[in-house]
């Protein structure tokens, strides 16, 4: 391995952006520390798009200061930082062979051609792309455009990888490939990495840690499992893999859980340091359980108005006094058909108050 | 990547402060009148003698004003080992640069010719002995070197994201654009409210606009002629309503007809761009004139006499619409094909017949097109110039009466200042509408999906209305070309028909004396002076016109679209506008250019520009940003980016921006009459001037010539540079971002 890398952290203090009138970013404040692989998760429009390109360079914040490896970049244009990026569209340049578009950033910050061409190599086999040098963009598939997109952004040896969307353009089945793989260059070489994507899935699956974003703001900073199991509120419940919202009330509490009333039933969940009454409860669809008539002694009544069948699972839209509920269940051979009156229990876990 | 402040600072504006001091202090400071390239200047005097002396040794020979021009230069050197965002670099940079930019401008206007030129001056400070000439070498560095001090000093407070090369370009263009587009057209605007006493009144103006000259209505009374604005104006909209209605049959049929000879319809388009403005008016005179083969033919048979009715409004008119078909026709395929066939499947699907959906979907949906046409054929009729110039007879248009204005007896530039006004109010008024209203009802069918479907066939009158009226128009097209072929091979066309090459050795002829090959015929003078012109003018507007285009497309800066307007501005305005505000603007000082070379080419340059600017865009477009984007975070600056990634794709653009400047350029004429002069002829006046003393044979034999030289200079420059073949990747744009349903991907193990 021939890199030598110095990755580098990157601070966000007070960043807002203004586009005229609209504000894409709103006094964001976050840390991103060496080392680590950041996800920006959002839906479209959110801002984690302009959150990496600020970071890149592309797009200068109007007020706020923006620091990469602890000096401050924030007037630095894009030429000037020692960031790297690889485009959701690879934005591969189409004239010039896989060798050229990778030196081209070495060749441009003054390396001789021969040299440039060596650590392009080195590059290449980086990413198991050995011997393709000669090759235009275009003979390349999908997957082999990405990861020279990836060598060219590494050869640079940036404090900052940013990746945008990487993934969006392949295939279902390569998406999962490329991404372990991505992952797995990332740990090896020690890279700081940021990765924007509106998949949660894939944000789960890659992150150190995940900064979800939604309306300009950061809605909830932190690993992917506090996100899951601790949303901050119905967005991130909702977000980070669907959520059914109910009302039910705090009864009492003991010194780590509360004693939960959702209609008629009662649950013990984490208080959170929610104080008694009113509040609201994400169920995940798998963590609600149906059964047949209305058999169950304690079960809320409901009936199943559609039922789909998805091969390893059955997805459920039921009516019930808590309202609409959206479930998910396993148990293919067991299947529920529509219109049938069913009783609802929730399952130990998959449950969390969240503020109303 | 440099962040460390000092070296780069240093190498960013050094070059262009030494620049500056080489201009001001080193080069003559006055224009030379041997000429830009004669350098007798540097034994015959220099540096003392007061024509070739440097700005400092003229303010020793009393031009004292000039000494105020040494602060921007001595400013700049105490701020060279500050950094850039240190708030005193950029604020002593922009001082500096606008100071002296302005100073050595104003100074330039004020002090002229014969001193003071403005009355003010000379109340405020008393009469003045000396005088100064045109701007030359010293003050051009200098006034360049102001500029970029002034540009990168902006670029230091954060402009455009603080990069230098793409504030000093915009900088640059604004500059030129004001230079060679703004102050001509401002000096007309000017000089139209002198009276004969050189003294400015609105009623010199008011007189001579609303002259019946102009506006008389005479013609529809009486036997006198109507004023020359409505003849333009009549003119205009019969050329413009021809061109639309032909070219719109023209795209039916090569769209929607099985017609066999269809594809080659298309080479028609390219025929209007290789031909000189006054080539058709001169076939249709070998053919229908007095003497013409047809005339002839048809009194002989119908033993009537031979008429003058070519010459005047129908001849004009028949010339102008047989020019400018094939622009329309250009025009209207695109739209024609515009038309998505699936809303006319869908209407014949809801059972509408091929008429009723040809009049109530195709028809409507082309509209915004036909108006552009319209248009396009209304701008050019009113700046043509070669077709009336020949063909005109007694019927006045506004672009000859001009001509006639500057260069006949009554040298009366307040009157064609006034004519070039009202030329300029129409063609800018079609160029507004064009804009504003079109730009609102685009009705734009074509969609990122590839569609199927074919386009609906047309009924069967309709079908033989556009076959009907468009084979024996192609075939009169055909024969007009025919007979500029032909036409110099022929010792006097229509009187006698025996074949001969005396035009082509008059004006060609090449001899072997002495001192080896000469070039004895009279037409190679004005001939290589096109050519080497043309060639000279062709990169530079290419290279201004992409330069601009990716100002538009790629940066976001304030006043973007006054930008935009006001490189496209010149597409309006008429040829002969811009040679007589030519003439005006850069006859005196500080901008001495007629006569020279370089005004024709700076001509051109400007003239041309919008389509470069144009087909940039339109190529510019299509190259996805994130490359550049990728460029300049992979450490390239944005002139890098330019060169290594944007210009290299941007090759076909290129190529086409390179032939149509240079064909252009020599097919040119309008704008070109005024501003020839003895040493720099061009072909086109020249055969104007051939053609004037009735010396069809060679005039015709020449423009054959020119169409030959141009048809191989296509081939060859495609063949030079040609296209090669980048097998892009598919670059599928994901901008509408799917959100999957989230729980449908993957099962979670979580299950209770």
């Amino acid at each position: 391995m021939s890199l030598h890398l110095k990755p580098g952290s990157v601070v966000f203090e007070n960043v807002t952006k203004k586009y005229g009138a609209v504000t894409a970013i709103n006094d964001v404040s976050f840390t991103i520390e060496p080392g680590n692989l950041v996800t920006l998760l959002g839906p479209s429009g959110c801002g984690k798009t302009t959150t990496l390109r600020m970071i890149a360079g592309l797009e200068h914040p109007t007020s706020g200061r923006i620091l990469i490896g602890g000096k401050d970049v924030t007037s630095l244009p894009a030429t000037d930082r020692d960031v790297s990026m690889v485009f959701q569209s690879y934005a591969l340049f189409p004239h010039m062979t896989v060798g050229e578009n990778v030196a081209y950033g070495l060749s441009v910050s003054g390396l001789s051609k021969k040299e440039a061409a060596e650590r392009a190599k080195e590059g290449l086999s980086l990413v198991g792309l050995e011997g393709y040098e000669t090759r235009l963009p275009s003979e390349l598939s999908g997957g082999q455009q990405q990861r020279v997109a990836v060598a060219r952004a590494l050869v640079l040896e940036p404090e900052v990888l940013l990746l945008d969307e990487p993934l969006s353009n392949l295939d279902a089945k390569l998406r999962r490939k490329v991404r372990e793989e991505i992952r797995d260059l990332q740990q090896k070489l020690g890279l700081t990495a940021v990765y924007v994507t509106h998949d949660q899935e894939e944000a789960l699956a890659v992150s150190d840690r995940i900064i979800v974003m939604n309306r300009s703001v950061i809605a909830q900073e932190g690993t992917p499992r506090e996100l899951y199991e601790t949303p901050a509120s119905s967005f991130i419940a909702d977000f980070i893999g669907d959520a059914n919202l109910v009302e039910g009330e705090i009864l009492g509490q003991d010194d780590t859980n509360a004693n939960v009333r959702i209609d008629t039933l009662q649950c013990k969940l984490p208080h959170r340091g929610f104080s008694n009454g009113p509040t609201k409860i994400a169920i995940r669809p798998d963590s609600i359980l149906l059964e047949h008539g209305h058999t169950g002694m304690s079960g809320i009544k409901g009936n199943v108005t559609h039922a789909s069948y998805l091969g390893n699972q059955i997805h459920y839209s039921v009516d019930s006094s808590l309202g609409e509920l959206f479930v998910v269940d396993y148990r293919i051979d067991d299947a529920i058909t529509a219109g049938t009156d069913i009783s609802i229990t929730f399952a130990t876990k998959g449950m969390s108050l969240i503020a109303s | 990547m440099g962040t460390e402040g000092g070296n780069i600072v240093r190498t960013s504006f050094f070059p262009w402060l030494v620049m500056g001091w080489i201009g001001f202090a080193i080069l003559p400071w006055y224009v030379i009148e041997d000429g830009f390239w004669a350098f007798e200047w540097v034994s015959d005097g220099y540096p003392f003698d007061s024509d070739y002396a440097s700005a400092l040794v003229q303010m020793t020979l009393g031009k004292e004003w000039l000494l105020p021009l040494i602060f921007p230069l001595l400013a700049p050197l105490f701020i060279l080992k500050r950094i850039k965002s240190d708030p005193v670099y950029a604020q002593t940079l922009i001082i500096s640069g606008g100071f002296g930019l302005s100073y050595l401008l104003g100074q330039g206007f004020i002090v002229g010719i014969g001193g003071w030129e403005f009355g003010v001056f000379e109340s405020a400070f008393g009469a003045i002995e000396t005088h100064q000439y045109g701007m030359g070498y010293g003050a051009l560095l200098t006034a360049g070197s102001c500029l970029i001090l002034l540009t990168t000093g902006l670029a230091a407070t954060g402009c455009l994201r603080g990069d230098v090369f793409v504030t000093s370009a915009i900088g640059i263009v604004v500059a030129l654009v004001a230079t060679f587009v703004f102050l001509p057209v401002g000096k007309i605007l000017f000089s139209a409210f002198v009276d004969e006493n050189g003294l400015y009144a609105l009623s010199a103006f008011s007189d001579n606009f609303f002259s019946q000259k102009i506006w008389g209505l005479g013609c529809l009374t009486s036997t006198v002629s109507c004023g020359v604005g409505l003849n333009s104006l009549f003119l205009a909209i019969m050329t413009g309503t021809a061109t639309t209605l032909l070219g719109l049959a023209f795209a039916l049929v090569a769209t929607r007809t099985d017609f066999r000879w269809k594809k080659s319809l298309r080479v028609l388009t390219i025929l209007p761009i290789i031909t000189p403005p006054f080539v058709i008016g001169l076939a249709l005179i070998l053919l229908l004139g007095r003497a013409g083969s047809i005339t002839q033919f048809v009194s002989e048979i119908l033993n009537i006499e031979p008429g003058r009715w070519l010459y005047g409004l129908p001849g004009v008119w028949l010339a102008q619409t047989l020019s400018f078909t094939p622009i329309a026709f250009l025009v209207l395929i695109g739209v024609v094909e515009g038309v998505s066939p699936s809303m006319e499947e869908a209407s014949q699907t809801l059972g509408a017949s091929r008429w009723q959906t040809f009049k109530n979907v195709s028809l409507p949906l082309m509209r915004p097109g036909l108006a552009n046409a319209f248009l396009i054929g209304f701008i050019e009729s009113m700046a043509d110039f070669g077709n009336p110039m020949v063909l005109g007879g007694n019927y006045d248009v506004l672009s000859t009466e001009i001509f006639f204005a500057i260069v006949g007896a009554q040298n009366d530039q307040s009157r064609a200042a006034v004519l070039a006004i009202v030329l300029l109010t129409f063609t800018l008024s079609a160029f507004f509408a064009q804009r504003i209203w079109l730009g609102k009802k685009s009705y734009t069918t074509v969609v990122g999906k590839a569609e199927s479907g074919a386009h609906a066939g047309m009924n069967p009158l309709l079908r033989w209305v556009c076959l009907g009226v468009t084979i024996p128009w192609a075939a009169f097209t055909i024969v007009i070309y025919a007979t500029v072929l032909f036409g110099g091979f022929v010792v006097n066309w229509g009187r006698d028909n025996s074949f001969t090459l005396m035009h082509y050795a008059e004006g060609f002829s090449v001899g072997w004396g002495e001192s080896g090959l000469s070039w004895d015929g009279t037409a190679w003078d004005s001939f290589w002076t096109t050519i080497t012109i043309s060639a000279i003018a062709a990169p530079l507007t290419a290279g201004l016109g992409l330069l601009t285009s990716y100002l538009l497309v790629r940066q976001r800066f304030k006043g973007k679209s006054l930008f935009e307007f006001g490189t496209m501005l010149s597409f309006a305005i008429p040829g002969t506008v811009i040679g007589v505000s030519y003439i005006l603007a850069f006859n005196v000082p500080p901008f001495e250019l007629t006569g020279t070379a370089a005004i024709l080419v700076l001509c051109f340059m400007f003239r041309n520009m919008p389509v470069g600017v144009r087909g940039g865009i339109a190529a510019m477009s299509q190259l996805d940003k994130s490359l550049d984007e990728a460029s300049l975070t992979l450490g390239a600056n944005s002139l890098t980016t330019l060169r290594r990634v944007i210009l290299p794709l941007l090759r076909p653009a290129i190529v086409a921006a390179l032939v149509y400047s240079f064909v252009r350029a020599i097919t040119s004429v309008s704008a070109v009459i005024f501003l020839v002069s003895a040493d720099h002829n061009m072909a086109t006046s020249y055969i104007i001037g051939l053609v004037e003393n009735g010396e069809y044979g060679i005039a015709i034999a020449y423009s054959s010539v020119l169409i030959v030289v141009m048809l191989l200079a296509i081939i060859l420059v495609q063949k030079v540079i040609g296209e090669r073949k980048l097998r892009r990747h598919n670059r599928v744009e994901n901008t509408s971002h799917q959100s999957t349903p989230l729980t449908s991907s993957s099962p979670r193990e979580k299950q209770a």
